[in-house]
């Protein structure tokens, strides 16, 4: 049982981070039709920059905050340069110039930084809570709450606000959008610049478990994308639930079958919901299957 | 109109006369690595440029190729030009099983279900060190013709470029043909393409097992060329490069393959002062090709000329 | 003879009945239109019939053989062809070459031969060019084959897709709208066309608004409303009935009407 609770609280804490990454997938997504691929690179942007900020001598909450401010323009560079420049493009093109821009920052960051694996100290202290048996970081609740404030911050912004009124208008009908006088690039724009902020939120979050490195960008976006195709992309709601049950999954093969392939179950996972259920569990986005 | 194998033409007669311009060994040797690419790019261009099926994993169908010569030779004990073969056979047979079910899907998601196949030969490979050496991968004995064993950058340049050219021929042919012109449609309309008579599936999956083929002889080559052979060579980067060589190219020109391989293998080399900054130059090619000059070098250049003449 | 038959053909999307227990029987060498106001159903019965969709009910009988549910590339082996009503011409290909695909099912060569251009390859090229430009001639477009199908306006590529669609020679042709966004002068020329197709024995289904074309080219016309058969008959029998004209104008537009007349 303690095992079970072990594995069950990894897979959540797993789980919040991959509904972060999916939500901000999701976000473009729904704006835009684009695929981000950079969207791993946030995460990894934002617990990066914060730690060479902190070596740099800045107080760690500041690190954190400038860490994602600066996420939050790379997010809005992209969109500006490479994804509006594209324009009408096909969607293969558009997720092949994501490809590239995570790759660009990818390569960036192996400059800018190092290729070495950084951490940042846990925000509650480092000793594990027992909680049934299992030992649970406090880092994993900080993380678990993080990720709950924001998805309820997001609910809330896109339901209460006129501004969340138009980012969804922009999603079901772009056209319609502009007809109404919403400006849709700065819609879309946002929308970059929200997701950014989340994965770099969730960057600074997870770093003191996972540790983070100039590569940790490309598998949290595939893992992210399994999530958000899951849940069914277009949803946001299946986002966290797919993410969670992607990381639910990781966690239990790793610990009952076998840790070597625990990263595969994300794109077993990809596989099987494009080839059975291409809408995912909640989905409601348009699949062209033949 | 000029007759189809005329650029080949021009093409070999370059690959003849370049030897003679290397000042050393490396030189060859960056050359014998354009013409393994150029080879895969072709067939990946088959399937992206002639059909329109986008595949972010084809570098997948390059690990089998090349660790099927390295674990035949060295555990099962096959002469190794017959390895070559073999594995052909087994990436072909991989990509038949493969693509039935994920040639269904259209777009971003036949793009990523490619991918995630890709990656997930990558998994395996790392995973089963036992037979592939794991992370670090593991040697590959020399290319053994009857007695010749094939050594050094010059048979190898020989060799590679005349693969290149061999397989460049049958896609041109390909190209003027019921076949290449059935593909062609079926990129354009699939609906349209059915009801004259195609079999769009069956046409989708026999391109699918030939590009597969023509990436799996590249990774047993790149793999015997080495006489090394690491699980990245299935990764996903590697995916993206190969597709990469293809777009910027020109997807359907296969002298744009050549051309996008030849860019995407000497810029790393003389980059080399500046190695960290591989990757950012990649990201930026890739993101200025798709964003400003999508149909590729090749078509672009013939596009220009031809807005030239009078 | 009877070429092509439906028996109760129906499909419905979600809870709409799309095409609801149609049946209509074709003889062969005729042009039988289906006429009917947007909404009717009709690209949708086309697409049964042609093997796009798969019908929920009923058969399709074509030459005699049951072909329920077969696909269209097989249909299409069985000599039944058609067009579209949103054009899909092969964009990035010339005109010649679009018409050249519509030879697909009549091209033997085997891959082999194909990968090595063996002789029989080149003349199998030089055939196809060939029955292509003959297509093409048929429906008055000789002259710009080596243009890419792109810079040819709609009405012109209309008449690509039929020369296409007739390179398959097939035994009947169902075309989908043919006249629509064509001005007068090419809705005359289709005219010609669609009698000059008939004459060579190939039967034509059409799915037509332009109700001129209609009245005057068709041998028989059925008529569609909601999905559902409303009546078949004669262009003059079906001018003059009167649920015909209700469906077209509603009850309200058929009294409008009435004034208008008066």
């Amino acid at each position: 049982m303690a095992e079970f609770l072990q594995f069950f609280f990894s897979g959540l804490t797993v789980g919040a981070v991959y509904a972060l990454v999916a939500l901000g997938f999701t976000l473009i997504y729904n704006s835009s039709d684009v695929i981000n691929f950079g969207q791993g690179e946030f995460v990894m942007l934002g617990g990066m920059s914060t730690v060479f900020l902190a070596a740099a001598g800045m107080p760690l909450s500041l690190a954190a905050f400038a860490a994602i401010i600066i996420t939050i323009a790379v997010g809005l560079a992209l969109h500006r340069l490479a994804i509006e420049p594209a324009g009408d493009a096909s969607p293969v093109t558009l997720i092949m110039i994501t490809i590239g821009a995570s790759i660009f920052l990818r390569g960036a960051a192996e400059v800018i930084f190092d290729k070495r694996f950084h951490s940042l100290p846990p925000m509650l202290g480092s000793a594990p809570l027992h909680i049934g048996g299992a030992a649970v970081l406090p880092q994993s609740l900080v993380v678990l709450a993080g990720a709950g404030i924001i998805v309820v911050l997001l609910w809330l912004m896109i339901d209460r606000t006129l501004l969340g009124k138009a980012v969804v208008a922009t999603a079901v009908n772009r056209l319609a959008a502009r007809l109404v006088g919403i400006d849709t690039r700065r819609i879309v724009g946002l929308s970059f610049a929200i997701s950014a902020a989340i994965g770099a939120v969730a960057g600074v979050l997870v770093t003191p478990i996972t540790l983070t490195s100039y590569d940790v960008g490309t598998l949290l976006a595939l893992k992210g994308f399994a999530a958000a195709m899951l849940g069914g992309i277009g949803s946001a709601l299946g986002a966290v639930v797919g993410a969670l049950v992607l990381g639910m999954l990781e966690a239990f093969s790793a610990g009952y079958l076998s840790s070597k392939y625990k990263d595969a179950i994300a794109f077993l996972v990809i596989l099987v919901v494009l080839l059975t259920m291409p809408q995912g569990l909640l989905g409601k986005g348009k699949i062209e299957r033949v | 109109m000029a007759h189809r194998l005329a650029g080949l033409a021009v093409i070999a007669v370059i690959a003849v006369l370049l030897p003679a311009f290397f000042p050393s060994a490396y030189y060859t040797r960056v050359a014998t690595l354009v013409f393994i690419f150029a080879l895969a790019a072709v067939g990946l261009n088959l399937l992206m440029g002639f059909a329109g099926q986008v595949s972010l994993g084809h570098a997948g169908f390059v690990g089998i190729g090349g660790y099927s010569v390295a674990i035949g030779a060295t555990y099962l004990g096959m002469p190794t030009w017959l390895c070559i073969f073999v594995s052909a056979a087994l990436s072909g047979l991989v990509a038949f099983l493969v693509g039935r079910p994920i040639l269904r899907l259209r777009g971003h998601y036949l793009a990523v279900a490619t991918l995630g196949f890709g990656v997930l030969v990558g998994i395996v490979l790392t995973n089963e060190a036992a037979w592939t050496g794991g992370p670090d991968g593991m040697t590959v004995p020399r290319l053994t013709l009857l007695t010749w064993q094939v050594r050094g950058a010059d048979a190898w340049y020989w060799i590679a470029a005349s693969t290149f050219l061999g397989g460049a021929m049958l896609a041109l042919n390909l190209n003027d043909s019921p076949t290449g012109r059935a593909l062609k449609a079926i990129h354009d309309s699939e609906v349209a393409a059915a009801v004259l008579g195609i079999d769009v599936s069956y046409q989708k999956l026999a391109i699918f097992v030939v590009s597969a083929i023509y990436a799996s002889v590249a990774g047993s080559y790149l793999a015997l060329f080495n006489g090394h052979i690491t699980p990245d060579v299935s990764g996903f980067l590697s995916s993206i490069e190969l597709a990469a060589m293809v777009v910027l190219g020109g997807m359907g020109s296969v002298a744009g393959s050549l051309v996008g391989a030849a860019v995407l293998v000497v810029l790393p080399q003389t980059l080399t002062v500046l190695h960290e900054y591989e990757h950012m130059v990649l990201g930026l090619i890739l993101m200025g090709f798709m964003i400003f000059l999508r149909r590729g070098i090749v078509p672009s250049l013939a596009g220009a000329v031809a807005r030239r003449r009078p | 003879m009877t070429i092509l038959e439906t028996e109760r053909l129906s499909i419905a999307f979600g809870g709409l009945r799309a095409v609801d227990e149609v049946s209509l029987a074709v003889d062969s060498g005729i042009v039988f239109s289906i006429i009917g106001p947007n909404g009717a159903g009709k690209t949708t019965l086309f697409n049964l019939i042609s093997g796009l969709y798969t019908p929920q009910d009923g058969r399709v009988r074509f030459g005699g053989d049951d072909v329920t549910g077969l696909s269209p590339h097989r249909l299409a082996r069985r000599g039944l062809s058609r067009t579209f009503q949103n054009l899909q011409i092969f964009f990035r290909m010339t005109v010649l070459e679009n018409v050249m695909v519509g030879r697909h099912r009549h091209e033997g060569a085997g891959i082999w031969s194909e990968l090595l251009h063996l002789p029989s390859v080149g003349r199998c090229n030089r055939n196809t060019r060939e029955a292509a430009r003959a297509a093409l001639a048929r429906v008055g477009l000789q002259g710009g084959a080596d243009q890419l199908a792109g810079t040819l306006s709609y009405g012109a590529l209309r008449r690509v897709e039929i020369a296409r669609a007739l390179a398959s020679e097939p035994r009947i042709l169902l075309l989908d709208e043919p006249a629509a966004g064509c001005n007068p002068v090419e809705t005359q020329e289709l005219d010609g066309v669609i009698r000059s197709i008939v004459n060579d024995g190939i039967t034509v289904v059409l799915v037509e608004h332009d109700m001129r074309l209609v009245m005057n080219i068709s041998d028989r016309i059925h008529v569609l409303a909601n999905g559902r058969t409303l009546t078949e008959g004669t262009a003059a029998e079906v001018r003059s009935n009167a649920a015909v004209v209700e469906a077209y104008l509603g009850a309200h537009g058929v009294s409008e009407a009435a004034h208008a007349v008066r």
